[in-house]
This record gives C-alpha cells, structure tokens and sequence, in this order.
C-alpha cells in the first residue's frame, strides 16, 4: 500500500477503516509521555530478561552482547523494569537529567 | 523456597517459572500502542501473543485494549483482528471459528489451523458480554476466550462492573460519605465457565508471564471452548504506582485474593504454590487508592471472606487429586 | 431449468439462500421468520449445503457472529423480524461500514407495544439509515429471485454493502405460492463464489474495526454514503442481467397502469397485489388510477421517482409503519422530500394501512384512491380505518 498523506480524503479512506499495515502504531512515537527513562548498570545485570519479559510496551531489546536496554522512542517510563529487577540494576532517572 | 519472607523487596521466588530467554522474541502487539504507563493489560495482551503465534485472529471487544491499539490509520496488531462492539465478542468470535472452520473444510482458504480467539475486559465479559460468552460456550466453538479483569470499566472511566471487589472505590460505587464503595463480592467466573463444562478453564495474571504464556498455549491445543481469566492491574484505576503493576498481580496470589489454578474436565489444580501462610490482606490492599478509605474492621471482613473462598478453592483441588476425573469430558 | 414448484414462501426464501451455496448461517428464530431459520437447519442438517448452521443465543449475537464469519471470507445469511431486528440494531451500522456483504432476510413485523406478531414494516423502518441496501417483494417468485439477487449486488467490488430482503410475515412467509425456482446450475452460472475483498487470515495480515477518530469520521461516513448512492448502478445491472439470465424483470419502482394515470397508489410491499386489483377496478369505473410498487428502499430510486410521477396530479402514499410525532409515513415523507424540487409535482397524501396484521382489501384501496382525488387529507396522514 502506498503512503498516504493524513488527514485522508473521503475517497482514500480504505473501506471499512481496515488498516492494512500490521504493526504500524510504532509510527506513534509514546517516549514523549515518560517523566522518567530506565538506566542499566550492566555491572549488576544478569542478564535474566526479566525486565524484557515485563515491559508493556515491548521496547526492552536484547542486544549483541546479552544486556538489555530500551528503545527511548516508545518506553513510556512506567518503572516496572526497574522493580522487578533482581538485582537491583536498573534505575529510573529523570528525563531532564 | 519461599522468598517471600526472605526477599521481601525483591519477590522473585521460584526463579525457574523465568525463563525468559526461551520466549519467542517476536512482538505481535507492538509499541507505540496507547496504553497508559504500566497497563498490566497491555503487558498481559503481548504476552498472550507471543504464546498463540501468528496463526491466531483476535477478536476484541470494545475497551481500552481495542481503543488504545487500533487507532486509524495504524494498528498494534501483528495478527489478524477484529472489533465489532462491546457486548460481542465472543458471539463474533464464535462466527470467525465457524467461518475458518466452513472455508478450510470446503478448501477455500490454507489447509492449516487458525485459531479463533475473542478477549475483552471484565466489562465485556462478565457484564454486557456475558450472554454471548454463555452461548458460545455453551456451543462448544474451537475457541479460547480470555477475560482481561482489571476489575472496573477502565475504559469509560472506572465505573464499577460485576468484577469490582467488593469495598473498592468506583466511580459509580465510589467511597462515600454513606456508602463505602462497592457493596457485594465479586462475581466468579472462572466457576461459571467451568459450570459450563468448558474443557478449560484457567486462572491467570502476567505477573506470573510464563504461567500465563503455558496456559495460552494449553489452551490452544484444545480441540473446544476454553475460558482464561487474567488478572491485570489497573494503575489508572486502582489508585497505584504505575511500577508496582507486577507487583499487585503477585500480592493478589500470595495473599490467596487471586489463585493461579486451572480446571481441566473439572479437576482443579493449582498452577503456581501460594505460601503456606498466607500474606495479609492489608499487604495487598495498601498500594491502592481506591482502598484507601478502608478501616481496619472492614479489612478484617475482606480477609475473612477471602480465607474462605481460598479453603472452598483447596476443597476443590484437594478432592480432584482423589478423583480421576470429574465429570465426563464434553467434547465437539 | 428452472422447475415451477408451489411452496412456502419462508421455505422458499431459504431454498433459494442454499441454491447460493452460503457458507455459514447464523440465525435466531422470532416468529413470523421462524420457518426460514428451521429450513435453513434442515438444508445445512441434511447436508444439502455444505455449511455451518450456528445457534446463537439471540439476534443481536446472530448478526455478530454473521460478521465474524463473512470477515473470514465464509457468505453467510441470516434472517430476523421486528423484536430481532431492533435487538441487533446496534450492530447494524457497523456492518455497513465494515463492509461486509451479509444478505439477511427479513420477514417484516409489527414493532411492540402492543406487542404484536403479525405484519408490518415500522422493524424495516426505523433501520432505513443503518446503510445497507433494502429489497422489498411483492410476493414469493420476487423473495427467491431477491435472495440470489441480494448476494450477487452485495459482493460486488464496486458495493460491498450488506443487503436485506424485506418479505411480509405471514403475508407472505406463510403462504403457499407458485414460484419457479432456479436451478444449481443457472445460479452458479449467475452467482460466482465470493472472493472478498478482505478477509481475517494470518497470511493477510488486517485490523478490521479499528477506532475513527474525529478527523477521520466524516470522512468514512461520506464514503459509506456514496458506495451505497452508487449502488444503484449495480442493482440495475444485476437485475438487467437477471432478465437476460431468466427473463423476469426488475425495476426499481415498478409501474402498473400509470402511463396516462392522474391518480397513483404507491406501494411497497406484498400489498402491492391487492392494489393491482383495486386498480383495475377503478380503471373499470373511469377512474385514471395506476399503482406504483416501490422495490428498491434502499438506495432510494429518486431519478426512477421522478420518471414515474410526471403527469400525475395525485400520489397516494400508503405507508406500513409511524414516523410517531414526525411528518407522516417514513415512504410518504421520502417522497415528498425527493419530489420538493421538482417545479410539476403531484399532490401527496398519506394513508398508514395494514398496522399489526390488520387486512386491507381492494375496496379499502379504491376508498383511498377516491378520497385522495379530492387532493388533501383533514390531517398531514391518516391511520386509515382506525375506530374512533
């Protein structure tokens, strides 16, 4: 499907409002709602994924090297991954810092 | 092990449940949904994913989940999905299965099995849902119905629905100045599906992920209804921190409020061991808001209530550990 | 070829569903549409129809789980009366701008209170703005034709809009009529297999549902509207393809007697036929009578309106349902909204006949005509022959 431009015009809504790109909503942008964003101390990390298997949103990645971190764009800095950490290895820090 | 007592910041316990590196890394219900920071409901929506896999089509009725994932132009889903209305989705569920079903026995789409699975919230299942969950229940659809209670209609602003505990503070029971919030106990029912001998029926929160993601996955299988109740916290609607969202769901289990079991052909087994001694009510209770008016004799009321449901629970588990089974399977 | 049967026109509306081959039929029986529910059963019971007869739990579910199944690609029918209808009304809407092209038939009852079981449109009426196309018979060989019709106009790619085939309960559901049913193999040849434009299956992935915002609403809206204004194209096309295929005809409004009418019943409905014979027996006494017999509701035919009215000084509206506090019948108003602009236009009355099952005869008609020719009414519409 091609992009279009928003707002639609009557005749490019698709029929039914069906939406026919899975996934799409990661267009939408939610990092912007966080007061406070996840720091880990690798250090202390086990890399159990606890906090990749808890975040609501799915932004919590594994990269190359088995630690975890979470993509800014949609981590909406909600602290459950800071929580439920084990061993204590993520802190929330405030977003001006 | 119990680390309950022995960690009590760090409540971990039973540390192999965790496997996370065993789930499958891939998101069916992706970021950029809008859910509030810490939903369990959410959270408990992309875990159930990741257990049904794509050959799955989800119907949904209307709630936040629907809301807050399908916002035109752009959907959270990475599955097939539908959203018709509020009372029906279990009724446009079982005409997804019976569709599915007609067109691949008639070799009109892939010969493969996809499964028809309808959630909604307390709301949409235990209230205006409940008559077309009764009947597609009743008529043994091939399919699995998970009720995500957050215990209020959340999304129309928390108003009190048949799953709100009894004393919390809705907005249409709210805690007054005569009335102290919700006068009667919460409907059960898990124990209603099981009296509609769905061949599976299980208790669930994502709390406990991977509990939760191997009864998805059980439930699949089954060749029938089958019936999952997820408890998920609301930190909108329940007054609490947005971080404590885990948290609650493990309270809710160690205090005996919300046991893990599921119900098999009417065998009752619990999923997950709650402490022998059992936490406090008070300890659950306390990080919420729409508890805070309570006083110490109405806790008291609570907790009995809740030692008393857990001892029926027991009961149960005790005498289906006698028996082999329960009653006749009733199969499609 | 088709085979000249003499059948229940209920039996027969489901017979003709089946000849469709439907995938899937989801239905809650209500009287007066009962018997097409139970037929329906017994083809998919018998395995006439290799399909899925779901019992649902009511109508509100019934027309649920038909958008369920039809999202999946499956055809799929249902049918529903009165109570039924207003009961999955909700659901109505929703269909439309889903855009799936479920055929439901329905035998036309009196709305409650009281309540009653006999016929009458104020179910069909209530739901005119709902978006799916209406089919209205005049007798059984129309409600057979109209179900196959139905499909056919709804799937097309250019439409996909759900259809309802409105038949009068008990007036006509159960009666036993002479009609010619259509063979498999003709209706095969007139009705390809579905192929949706959309379906629920992981192979294609889609969100169907999802939520309009304020600045996209409008917008669906008009895009609903103008599918179903075009539709109009489709229907004739279908129906001129029907004449061709089986040589009965179609018209959105059909005209009995008018071309040098000064007076015109309209009608919609299986009343229709009584009023044929009201006609000619006005005809017989020097009165320029001629009935016109509305077919298509929905899109509503206003270029045919327009054609069939011109030399007409006096339309008498006979109207099956009350807009209650509004300007008269919901088919009286209509009219008299398309006909505004029109500089030669006829004067319009407005009779309510035949509410709740009460019978209207062929003298009741000439009455009315008689009574209209004066050109007004005492009152803006009239419950004709109510006591009091």
């Amino acid at each position: 499907m091609t992009e279009k431009k928003w707002p639609e015009t009557w005749q490019e809504v698709n029929p039914g409002c069906m939406v026919f790109r899975p996934g799409s909503a990661k267009e939408y942008h939610t990092g912007s709602w966080r007061a406070k964003r996840p720091i880990w101390d690798n250090a202390k990390c086990i890399k159990c994924g606890v906090c990749y298997i808890y975040c609501p949103e799915g932004c919590v990645t594994e990269n190359a090297d088995g630690f975890f971190e979470a993509n800014l764009d949609y981590c909406k800095g909600c602290g459950i991954c800071a929580h439920e950490c084990w061993p204590v290895a993520i802190k929330m820090v405030n977003e001006e810092e | 092990m119990n680390t309950a007592t022995k960690n009590p910041k760090n409540v971990i316990e039973n540390f192999d449940l965790y496997a996370p590196k065993l789930v499958s890394k891939e998101e069916f219900f992706v970021g950029g949904h809008r859910a509030c920071q810490g939903c369990g409901e959410a959270l408990a929506i992309r875990l159930m994913c990741k257990a049904l896999g794509k050959d799955t089509v989800i119907t949904n009725a209307t709630g936040c989940m629907e809301v807050i994932s399908s916002l035109y132009p752009t959907t959270a889903w990475n599955l097939p999905w539908i959203h018709v209305a509020f009372p029906n989705a279990a009724a446009v569920g079982s005409g997804v299965e019976a569709g599915l079903k007609a067109l691949r026995r008639k070799g009109k789409i892939a010969d493969r099995r996809v499964k028809s699975v309808a959630i909604g919230g307390d709301g949409g299942t235990m209230d205006i849902g409940f008559q077309a969950l009764s009947g597609a229940m009743e008529r043994c659809h091939d399919m699995l119905y998970v009720c995500f209670d957050n215990e209020a209609y959340m999304n129309t602003g928390i108003q009190r629905s048949s799953g709100t505990p009894f004393l919390a503070s809705t907005t249409t029971a709210p805690a007054g100045k005569k009335i102290p919030g919700n006068q009667v106990w919460k409907k059960n029912l898990p124990e209603i599906m099981v009296a509609h001998n769905v061949a599976y029926v299980a208790t669930a929160t994502p709390s406990y992920p991977i509990d939760f993601m191997n009864k998805v996955k059980k439930a699949r299988q089954i060749k029938g209804p089958s019936y999952i109740h997820c408890f998920v916290t609301c930190p909108t609607g329940w007054r609490s921190t947005s971080e404590t969202c885990i948290k609650l769901g493990r309270l809710a289990l160690e205090t005996g409020l919300f046991p893990l079991y599921e119900v098999e052909d009417g065998k009752y087994r619990l999923t997950v061991e709650v402490p022998e001694k059992r936490r406090p009510i008070q300890d659950y209770l306390k990080g919420q808001g729409r508890f805070r008016h309570l006083t110490p004799d109405q806790i008291q009321v609570i907790q009995e209530r809740v030692d008393i449901e857990w001892e029926t629970l027991m009961i149960k588990v005790e005498h289906s550990r006698s028996k082999e089974s329960l009653r006749a399977r009733r199969s499609r | 070829m088709g085979k000249r049967v003499g059948m229940e026109v209920a039996i027969a509306s489901a017979e003709a569903a089946a000849l469709c081959r439907f995938d899937v039929a989801a239905v809650y029986p209500i009287t007066p549409q009962s018997h097409v529910a139970e037929h329906l059963s017994d083809i998919v019971a018998d395995g006439r129809v290799d399909a899925s007869f779901i019992t649902v739990e009511s109508e509100h579910s019934a027309l649920s789980a038909a958008m369920g199944s039809e999202a999946t690609g499956a055809r799929t029918v249902t049918a529903t009366s009165s109570q039924g209808l207003l009961y999955m009304s909700e659901v109505l809407p929703i269909t439309s701008a889903m855009r799936l092209p479920i055929v439901m038939l329905i035998a036309n009852r009196a709305v409650s209170g009281p309540i009653n079981i006999w016929n009458d449109h104020s179910d069909i009426m209530p739901m005119r703005d709902t978006g799916w196309i209406s089919f209205f018979a005049d007798n059984g060989q129309e409600v057979v034709d109209m179900t196959i019709q139905a499909f056919k106009v709804g799937e097309d790619r250019r439409v996909m809009l759900p259809v309802n085939v409105n038949m009068d309960g008990f007036q006509l559901t159960h009666m036993v009529e002479p009609i010619i049913m259509p063979d498999q193999e003709e209706v095969d040849h007139f009705l390809p297999a579905y192929v949706p434009y959309a379906a629920l299956h992981p192979d294609n992935i889609v969100s169907m549902g999802t939520l309009g915002m304020p600045e996209i609403y409008a917008e669906a809206q008009k895009a609903k509207d103008v599918a179903l204004v075009n539709s109009i194209k489709v229907v004739r096309e279908v129906w001129k393809e029907w004449e061709a295929q089986f040589g009965r005809k179609y018209e959105p409004i059909q005209t009995y007697r008018t071309e040098d009418a000064e007076i015109a019943l309209v009608t919609m409905g299986s009343m229709g036929e009584t009023a044929e014979i009201a006609v000619d027996e006005l005809r017989k006494q020097g009165v320029k009578a001629g009935l016109l017999k509305i077919k298509l509701w929905r899109p509503f035919p206003f270029d045919d309106l327009k054609k069939v009215v011109k030399g007409i000084k006096v339309l008498a509206v006979t109207d099956r349902a009350c807009s209650f506090g509004g300007p008269g019948g919901p088919v009286f108003s209509e009219i008299r909204s398309a006909l505004y602009d029109t500089p030669k236009r006829p004067k319009i009355v407005n009779y309510l006949i035949g509410l709740g099952g009460r019978d209207v005869q062929v003298e009741n008609f000439m009455d009315m005509v008689r009574r209209a020719a004066k050109g007004k009414l005492s009152e803006p519409y009239e419950f004709y022959g109510v006591r009091g």
